[in-house]
């Protein structure tokens, strides 16, 4: 009795007409706009001209912002490994986990959702700063250690120095994992649930230890769900704008920060709009690239 | 500017939300309104896009009760925020208060209305050096209400004996605090301060200038803790840094929680800012407006509203009903002699992304 949406073409279109309007109005038409003032010219205060001329390009592509773009993407591969590094334990564990706690957990995971990510940043500051919970912390450790010292005779540690743990590229790199965690975590935890777990018996059978099965059996099972864990974490990491302005230092500018400076302060929206395309097509090579793996997946899967 | 310097984290929270302004209604129960007196065809309403934090407790309500208008607030948290508004055209806003180079660059984008200074008596109240000022000679297009200036705030007990940074080198160009200092990331103001170390006007810049000062600035990187946005007086009181280049307003509410945090303005010089009361051009009730501006130059409104904000008020008479711990406040009215040595910073729109490039420059350094 199934129906092809070829036989019921009318009530297809009712049912897509909808989200493709919102598409087409509320995301296709504003980035055509923002695409065509990346080949425009400021005139004057107001007005932008559409000249079609490249040199926003042009500049963008001069050393300083490749530099820049550079950078962005080494701090966005950093926290995408990062995330995978931790997430892939924490997704197994949920999976394994009795099924009664597995909502919690997943509910866990969740949790720092229903908060502002701009009150989660905060909150890290007040975490990080050199007064904050983590050195007095360790500045509370650190005088008991050296009374403890002075008890038993021996010399105590000296004065304290507080951890520099905020205005620096380590508090970046933080925060995004701290922020894209979750991201991470949930799609690793759906492919690896659906995992058929026959088959790590089945290696655990065949002699594999638990090292290889993971490494043989586990990962290249669960390869869909880590790139699309890493894609959906490593493209908001490229583009993160609030996280390095509030956690970083004086070199932790992103290339959303530039982006944001040349649309607000520099008045140049022309030139950021080159620089969010540049980004833009940056994205697609990375969707582009995980296709190709799922792809070639597939076939050594058939194969 | 001026207001989200204090309240950094609610600023932020808007961009964060990614709200371009949070529209609060006050009392808005126009329909039972007591219909006083209001201006012919404008009805009994207008619109006024303000700093967060940035008007008097009950100045709306009163306000109200004296004109019989309904005051409807909305909120944005740069000037950028604003031009951005301004530019797209029918804001819908009748009152703005734009910091001194938008008064310059709003007028000459052709977005502003002349003040009709007939309606505006009160501007009488106002202390004369705020009347005529270089970016808007004659006061055509804007009315004056707050004012600040930069300089260095920083914690007494972290200073040597007796030592005040009393030079922006010490910011700029030196490392004896090295990583103990905060600067703005706004990209004007660092390179014009530069220039103003350098013995430059903070306006006029060649870019031989501004390369200096991008070098010096590199060079000074490695000691320099952080770029902040306008929250360096929440740093201070933190203790992360113990000198931070921030507004003198902020300091001394940063003052009022620490006493021993203090203010100076180099000996070099600083840079004014300004903001001010304005009429947006396509705006629908230009009578309302007049008499809400005026209004909010009264003595005693003033007042109120400066009881509130803390910071340096245009507003001679108001200031003279202000209690001594604000008027006789150093920090928040410099000595006349100190201010000599400021300006104000004028509009150029052909620096803006000379500057910004600049900054970029130092940053990705």
């Amino acid at each position: 009795m199934e129906q092809s949406w070829r036989q019921a073409k009318g009530l297809f279109a009712a049912l897509m007409s909808a989200p493709l309007v919102w598409l087409v109005f509320f995301f296709f038409v504003p980035l055509g706009i923002v695409w065509l003032y990346s080949f425009g010219e400021n005139r004057g205060l107001i007005d932008i001209a559409f000249t079609g001329t490249w040199s926003n390009y042009a500049k963008a592509l001069e050393p300083l912002y490749l530099g820049i773009f550079a950078k962005s993407l080494w701090v966005a591969a950093l926290t995408t490994f990062l995330c995978v590094v931790i997430g892939f334990p924490v997704a197994l564990a949920i999976t394994f986990a009795p099924d009664k706690w597995k909502p919690w957990l997943l509910l866990l995971v969740m949790l720092p959702f229903w908060t502002n990510l701009l009150i989660r940043t905060y909150a890290l500051i007040a975490v990080l700063r050199s007064e904050g919970y983590v050195n007095q912390t360790y500045q509370f450790l650190w005088n008991n250690a050296s009374g403890l010292m002075t008890l038993i005779g021996l010399q105590p540690l000296g004065t304290f120095q507080p951890l520099e743990l905020l205005y620096n590229n380590f508090a970046v790199v933080l925060g995004l994992v701290y922020v894209h965690l979750p991201f991470m975590i949930l799609p690793l935890y759906s492919t690896l649930d659906r995992l058929d777990r026959s088959l790590l018996e089945a290696s655990l059978d065949l002699g594999a230890g638990h090292i290889r099965t993971m490494f043989s059996i586990v990962i290249p099972l669960a390869g869909a769900g880590i790139a699309s864990g890493v894609l959906i974490t490593f493209i908001p990491a490229l583009g993160a704008y609030l996280t390095p302005d509030l956690l970083g230092g004086t070199d932790s500018q992103m290339i959303a920060n530039v982006i944001e400076s040349q649309f607000k302060r520099a008045n140049n929206w022309p030139f950021g709009a080159a620089l969010c395309f540049i980004l833009v097509y940056l994205t697609f090579i990375g969707i582009a690239i995980q296709g190709l793996l799922d792809s070639s997946a597939k076939k050594r899967g058939m194969a | 500017m001026t207001s989200s310097r204090t309240h950094a984290s609610r600023r932020s929270l808007l961009q964060g939300l990614g709200a371009a302004a949070v529209g609060i209604s006050f009392g808005g129960l126009s329909a039972c309104s007591q219909g006083a007196s209001s201006s012919g065809g404008e009805g009994n309403k207008l619109n006024f896009y303000n700093w967060d934090t940035y008007i008097g407790t009950n100045t709306l309500s009163d306000f109200k009760k004296a004109a019989g208008i309904d005051v409807n607030m909305s909120l944005f948290a740069t000037n950028d925020e604003l031009f951005a508004k301004m530019k797209t055209g029918n804001s819908g806003f009748d009152v703005i208060v734009p910091s001194n180079d938008f008064v310059e660059r709003l007028s000459q984008a052709d977005l502003l209305l002349p003040l009709d200074h007939a309606k505006l008596p009160n501007l009488k109240n106002i202390d004369p050096a705020f009347l005529d000022v270089a970016y808007d000679p004659g006061r055509k297009w804007s009315a004056p209400y707050t004012w600040l200036v930069l300089g260095i705030g920083y914690r007494k007990s972290k200073m040597p004996a007796g030592f005040k940074p009393d030079s922006w080198k010490y910011l700029f160009d030196s490392d004896q605090f090295k990583g103990r200092i905060a600067v703005l990331s706004e990209a004007g103001d660092m390179i014009r301060l530069g220039a103003k170390y350098l013995g430059h006007s903070v306006n006029g810049l060649d870019q031989a200038t501004i390369d200096k000062v991008t070098e010096m600035l590199i060079k000074q990187k490695p000691n320099i803790k952080a770029f902040h946005s306008d929250d360096g007086d929440k740093m201070l009181l933190a203790k992360d840094v113990d000198l931070v280049l921030e507004y003198n307003g902020d300091i001394a509410q940063a003052k009022a929680e620490d006493d021993d945090i203090d203010f100076i303005i180099p000996k070099e010089g600083s840079q004014l800012n300004s903001d001010n009361w304005c009429i947006p051009k396509d705006s629908a009730r230009p009578e309302n407006a007049h008499r809400f501006i005026n209004y909010m130059m009264d003595a005693q409104a003033s007042k109120h509203i400066f009881e509130t904000i803390l910071y340096p008020t245009t507003n001679a008479a108001g200031k003279a009903l202000m209690p001594d711990s604000y008027k006789n406040n150093p920090i928040i009215f410099p000595s006349a002699e100190e201010l000599a040595r400021c300006e104000y910073a004028a509009f150029d729109a052909s620096k803006a992304q000379v500057y910004e490039d600049a900054m970029t420059r130092i940053k990705a350094a």
